[in-house]
């Protein structure tokens, strides 16, 4: 995508496209021969997992709109109608329903690669945003498509979430109910909440093309972090990455349909097997697995409007974090300190799920206001400072040399 | 490379963790008894079926609703044929209409009506249940766990079936202490999931459903039917569910291992 084309049409056809429209050009450059470096391990290939998931939820999302009726009445039983009823439907509303957790744990995997590997790092500052964007995206997404089926934790998940907004100054109660579309969440709620879940992963996918075109301006970063220096360090992106793409897509799939289809129910929450009623409160409302670290720091201040200011802060830091890591070697390979650093926030990040999970009450609220604080520092003071005072371990002259280097180390024969 | 694989090793384990909803308080957890239906190849046991419909038709009918099932999910379901279905629909009363002259009118079942319930509305149903509403049975083995703990529900699913049992089966003599805040037109039962006072009270006693096959009708028994016939109720179509997903497994499992080794041949000239 960068430079003028140097690509050739050979049939006559080829060459009177090519006058008109490029787009073979296009594709034969940015995804055929896009060199690409040759040491990515696997946990480069979930960008392309998460390409899937992407499209796997909005094709079985447009499915699941031709048998779904958005009203309150309506919502639940038209959910147990596509289950029941619906050739097949069982297996696409799983499909859906298991996929958005599928999707999120593609992307946090995707997420702490790129933290580990310094893929936020110039030049790729812009790349790492965009994916910020598309995260944002995907909670704002992911949480109105849940409010969907009308169940207990769709219905009362909406009003925490919702109200939170209420705790903005002087406007907050005005806000609220602009956003519900009325005095409480109804009808005007659900509908609203499927209108943008509907157009919502449009323009996912719009940001997402942005995230690939961002991607291949300076190319993929590598394990080694170390800048693209020859040919020598690349290889072309098929066959290569196809297939070891493929590959892990096909593995990633297993796990995803082992869930479908064994444990289909493990991943949600039983109560929202039960139709949302206004007038009973369930004992512990809790958010989906994917929100919980951020629902434990929103309950860790104790003010509201400090609570949420936080939980958009740990998110919204994200986006400076390019600006906050000082170091200038890319990859947590090469980096002593920050690796031990790494794994501590990494802790950090699942213990604040656990006590996302747990009631606001005795030493879950403590820890959660210990580890809140800890997520913060370690953006805000721990990556600025490991910079200044790290000593790195020296890094390979380049791609090729580490790849060698390491065939070496274990006596690999080249393969002819 | 290794840190960052134990930590998705981690992450993943840990997004395999999403519920840790808490139990109500004092709710004991289900028993733990075993049923035709589970596991990777568990099928309903039809004679089961035939027996634990009995049951909700004979006892829990009465007070409790099943709106989202069509008599001819019985059918499909291979529970009763289809002129068992026709016959047994025929028994029921439903309203339909209105007619050419705008009134509403009652006729038999079809296979294709839903089950009719017993209240017009809530507010019936709670009339005549001393203020308590029988909740819909539709999907009761899917909204009620019997147990809690992330790897209890990863190991042994949530329990929905022996949480029906254990209702059943668990009506007791409060402890002196308890039962001094007993509420009015209350009963003690521990495995209830709101909080062990139950405004159902003990739906079940020996010998009170005769079955056509002799199958023994005691209490436990009735039970354990109702409670399959529950779990059938709720996801009907489960054994195709496990078929279909075996061989989505098996065909899974075969490609990645072809795509293993074309990718190793791929790469066989990089180094």
């Amino acid at each position: 995508m960068s430079g003028p084309s140097t690509y050739k049409p050979t049939s006559a056809f080829g060459k009177w496209m090519h006058e008109r429209l490029p787009i073979y050009a296009l594709v034969k450059e940015s995804a055929l021969d896009f060199p690409t470096p040759k040491n990515l391990n696997y946990f480069w290939t979930f960008g392309g997992i998460l390409a899937l998931m992407m499209v796997a939820q909005i094709v079985t999302g447009i499915v699941l709109v031709m048998h779904y009726t958005p009203h309150v009445d309506f919502a639940f039983a038209s959910k147990e109608h596509i289950i029941r009823n619906v050739n097949y439907g069982w297996m696409i509303q799983k499909f859906h329903e298991v996929g958005a957790s599928m999707f999120f744990i593609a992307v946090y995997i995707h997420m702490f690669r790129g933290m580990y590997y310094g893929s936020y790092k110039a030049p790729r500052e812009v790349l790492w945003m965009i994916g910020v964007i598309i995260y944002l995206l995907m909670m704002a997404t992911a949480f109105m498509g849940y409010v969907l089926p009308w169940g207990q934790m769709s219905f009362w998940g909406a009003k925490v979430i919702t109200n939170l907004f209420s705790a903005s100054p002087f406007v907050g109660e005005s806000v609220t109910t602009w956003l519900w579309g009325g005095y409480s969440v109804d009808n005007p709620t659900l509908n609203r909440f499927f209108s943008l879940h509907y157009l919502l992963p449009f323009v996912l996918a719009g940001v997402v093309g942005l995230h690939i075109w961002a991607l291949h301006v300076p190319g993929n970063n590598n394990p080694t972090g170390v800048s693209v220096k020859s040919g020598q360090d690349t290889v072309p992106f098929h066959p290569y990455y196809t297939y070891k793409d493929a590959f892990a897509i096909v593995v990633f799939l297993l796990f995803f349909c082992f869930f479908v289809f064994y444990r289909p129910d493990y991943l949600g929450h039983a109560i929202n097997y039960e139709k949302a009623n206004p007038l009973v409160t369930p004992p512990h409302i809790v958010p989906e697995w994917y929100y919980l670290p951020f629902y434990a720091i929103l309950r860790s201040i104790p003010s509201k409007l400090g609570g949420v200011i936080a939980m958009f802060g740990s998110i919204l830091i994200l986006f400076v974090l390019p600006w906050l890591d000082t170091s200038r070697v890319r990859s947590g390979n090469y980096r002593p300190i920050f690796k031990g650093f790494f794994v501590v926030f990494a802790i950090v990040c699942v213990a604040l799920g656990y006590l996302g999970s747990k009631p606001a009450e005795g030493a879950y609220v403590v820890w959660s206001r210990i580890l809140t604080a800890y997520y913060f520092i370690h953006f805000l003071f721990i990556l600025p400072m490991l910079g200044l005072f790290e000593n790195t371990k020296p890094l390979p002259a380049s791609i090729a040399d580490d790849v060698l280097s390491k065939n070496n180390q274990y006596n690999l024969q080249p393969a002819e | 490379m290794k840190t960052l694989k134990a930590i998705a090793l981690a992450g993943l384990a840990f997004g395999l963790v999403p519920h840790l909803a808490l139990a109500a308080e004092g709710q004991k957890p289900a028993k733990p008894i075993a049923f035709s239906f589970e596991g990777a190849f568990g099928k309903f046991d039809r004679a089961q079926l035939q027996r634990g419909y009995k049951v909700y038709k004979e006892v829990c009918s009465n007070c409790h609703s099943m709106q989202l099932l069509s008599f001819r999910n019985l059918e499909e379901g291979e529970i009763f044929s289809e002129e068992q279905v026709k016959a047994l629909a025929a028994t029921f009363t439903v309203k339909d209409g209105p007619d050419a002259s705008g009134e509403m009118f009652e006729r038999p079942g079809l296979p294709s009506d839903r089950f009719p319930s017993p209240f017009a509305n809530e507010e019936t149903a709670r009339a005549a249940n001393g203020g308590a509403y029988p909740p819909d049975m539709s999907l009761i083995t899917k909204s009620r766990p019997g147990w809690y703990g992330t790897f209890n529900q990863f190991w042994y699913g949530i329990g929905g079936p022996q949480y029906v049992y254990s209702v059943l089966t668990g009506y007791e003599e409060p402890s002196a202490e308890l039962a001094k805040e007993q509420p009015e037109g209350k009963y003690y039962n521990p495995y209830f999931g709101s909080g062990h006072w139950i405004g159902m009270g003990a739906p079940l006693s020996d010998g009170q459903v005769t079955f056509d096959d002799g199958a023994p009708n005691t209490v436990d028994d009735m039970a354990r039917d109702v409670a399959t016939f529950l779990a059938f109720a709720a996801e009907p179509h489960m054994e195709s569910r496990k078929s279909t997903g075996f061989m989505v497994l098996i065909y899974l499992a075969v490609l990645s291992v072809l795509l293993y080794f074309v990718k190793k041949k791929v790469w066989a000239d990089v180094h």
